[in-house]
């Protein structure tokens, strides 16, 4: 099935290819809004120095597209919407980005470093047979890139030789994009998508009103001190006053206090908040890795030898059970 | 079901490392090593089927210098069957990319048919968290990435409950099948003393690389390894009206 419009610039293809130096965004969603990251990613792919492209597929894509187009630097955005697509398997997201690639020649395939970026871009880098180089910090050039080892404690720069850049972005490190773009929307080539290797059956996503973990301004973490899940409502109460998103410690996640989604650190989530308030929490290496990026960061821990608060901006050695609901009273 | 396992030596994790003056690298001669905690629960899920009689054989796969040796006898002495030890200089192996790891379990898995590789989600020194996805690329099969509990789902398919950002989902895989384990997939055994002496037993395959067929080509250079930026401590205050105190003065609580 040939749109004209495919069957167009299919016949443009050479002078495209050559006339294009062109990055893409691989767009993450949820079949009615964008992912915040993926602002974060275009204003990454940004830096690389060439002209955005924005993929976005799945079951709603053209909905999404259109949010797609209004960002700032989006040049063009590619929608392949089809039912095949719902929930962006990667093992059918794949071959709609490599028959992008085929007829685009891209120079880059980007996304952000979230599960679904870190899940298809390195798959797309295989059949391409190029190195990815994942959750990168920094753009220096349209080769070379700072990332992060050792949950954080070393940071390395990079030049990629490969012929394709396929990179994923940290999105704490790059600002959101903006609107006011007027990208021009176009469908996707089509691929051959095969469905019977995975199948999407079901999700449970943490409900929660407030802001989301990963963007929040203010970020407000408890840890093994909290002592049970009922404690954390102390923390939940703190977030609330302060508008803040909640996270936690390893600890209590293990501890079953909070569910995993919650978890900052090397393994979880990474923030970089205006102001980070860690509760009961040491300050182990791996959690360090997760916030240390933050703007302000509070401690609050009653043994004055915790690792977290040669990192604290304002240390408080108090008990939390007492400090924490004083501090809430305390708050406007 | 066969299923291979990757297991990767690093720099065990309560180590706090520190960066060569010459900015290489990170120092890590006669720094403490052990097995990435991601790929000993990939390790123990792995063991863990084949109790349960889901799998028939599990072989544990390292890419490495000469010490890797030592993770695929924890590994042998954890459950698993065989071992395959893939072997590069010490030089080299500071080079590789997750990409030639993925090459070099690619080329295992064609050779002696394996139905899953099990992978951890990332290496906790170049936290990449690339190798099961590129080698799902490299054979074509499904990839269940950050998965925290597996199930037989019977006619050849597996479910598997994976670790998103916002929670978790569950999806159905056909095997052959990648996969990549999350911290909460399971709690890894300790090898007892007997097992350990039984390890030293079992098959262990040393493989060249060259032997593979496999270009190790760095197409990532390094330019410089640095240290983060340090974060100075800025101290304690008195009491909680000191930090709101403090809050109100940075202007994160209104005055």
């Amino acid at each position: 099935m040939l749109s004209a419009r495919t069957v167009l610039s299919r016949a443009g293809l050479i002078s495209n290819a050559s006339r294009l130096n062109s990055t893409l965004v691989v767009a993450e969603h949820d079949e009615t809004k964008l992912a915040p990251i993926t602002l974060n990613a275009i204003t990454a792919a940004s830096k690389l120095g060439n002209e955005v492209s924005v993929l976005v597929t799945g079951a709603n894509a053209t909905k999404v597209a259109e949010q797609v187009a209004k960002v700032n630097g989006v040049k063009r955005v590619l929608v392949a919407q089809d039912e095949k697509l719902k929930n962006n398997l990667p093992e059918r997201v794949a071959p709609v980005i490599l028959a992008s690639q085929k007829q685009f020649n891209f120079t880059a395939i980007t996304a952000g470093s979230s599960a679904f970026g870190r899940g298809v871009i390195p798959r797309v880098a295989a059949k391409l047979d190029v190195s990815s180089i994942s959750d990168v910090t920094e753009v220096h050039s349209a080769d070379s890139f700072t990332r992060t080892l050792y949950a954080g404690n070393a940071v390395k720069k990079v030049k990629s030789t490969a012929p394709i850049k396929l990179l994923t972005f940290r999105g704490t490190s790059f600002e959101p994009a903006k609107e006011g773009g007027s990208g021009a929307v176009e469908n996707a080539p089509s691929a051959d998508i095969k469905t019977d290797l995975s199948e999407f059956l079901g999700q449970e996503l943490s409900k929660s009103e407030r802001p989301d973990l990963a963007t929040a301004k203010v970020v407000v973490s408890g840890g093994r001190g909290l002592k049970s899940g009922d404690n954390f409502k102390l923390i939940y109460d703190l977030a609330d006053k302060l508008g803040a998103g909640v996270g936690a410690s390893r600890a209590a996640v293990d501890a079953g206090y909070v569910p995993n989604d919650m978890q900052v650190g090397q393994t979880g989530k990474i923030v970089a908040p205006e102001l980070y308030i860690a509760i009961g929490i040491s300050g182990a290496i791996q959690h360090l890795a997760g916030m240390k990026d933050s703007k302000v960061i509070v401690a609050i821990n009653k043994d004055p030898d915790a690792p977290i608060f040669q990192v604290a901006d304002i240390g408080l050695k108090a008990d939390l059970f007492k400090a924490v609901p004083e501090l809430t009273a305390a708050l406007p | 079901m066969k299923i291979l396992v990757g297991v990767k030596r690093v720099v065990d994790y309560a180590v706090k490392i520190r960066v060569k003056p010459d900015r290489s690298g990170v120092v890590t001669e006669g720094v403490q090593h052990s097995m990435n905690p991601f790929d000993e629960i990939a390790l123990e899920e792995a063991v863990k089927l084949k109790e349960k009689k889901l799998a028939t054989e599990v072989v544990a796969f390292s890419l490495g210098g000469p010490k890797s040796a030592e993770v695929l006898r924890t590994a042998l002495a954890k459950g698993a069957d065989k071992a395959v030890h893939v072997q590069v200089t010490d030089a080299e192996a500071g080079k590789l990319e997750s990409f030639h790891v993925a090459k070099a379990l690619q080329k295992i898995v064609e050779q002696e048919k394996f139905d899953a590789v099990f992978l951890g989600k990332q290496a906790i020194d170049d936290d990449s968290s690339q190798t099961a996805p590129i080698l799902a690329g490299l054979l074509e099969w499904p990839q269940a990435l950050y998965a925290s509990k597996v199930e037989d789902a019977g006619a050849g398919h597996m479910k598997v409950t994976r670790e998103i950002d916002g929670g978790l989902d569950t999806i159905k895989v056909k095997v052959p099948f990648v996969l990549s384990a999350d911290l909460r997939l399971n709690e890894p055994r300790y090898a007892t003393l007997p097992n350990i002496m039984k390890a030293k037993k079992k098959p262990l395959k040393n493989i060249p690389i060259k032997d593979l067929n496999v270009d190790i080509t760095p197409q990532t250079e390094t330019l410089e390894v640095t240290e983060p930026p340090v974060r100075q401590a800025g101290g304690f205050v008195d009491d909680v009206s000191a930090l709101v105190a403090k809050l109100k003065e940075k202007g994160f609580v209104k005055a």
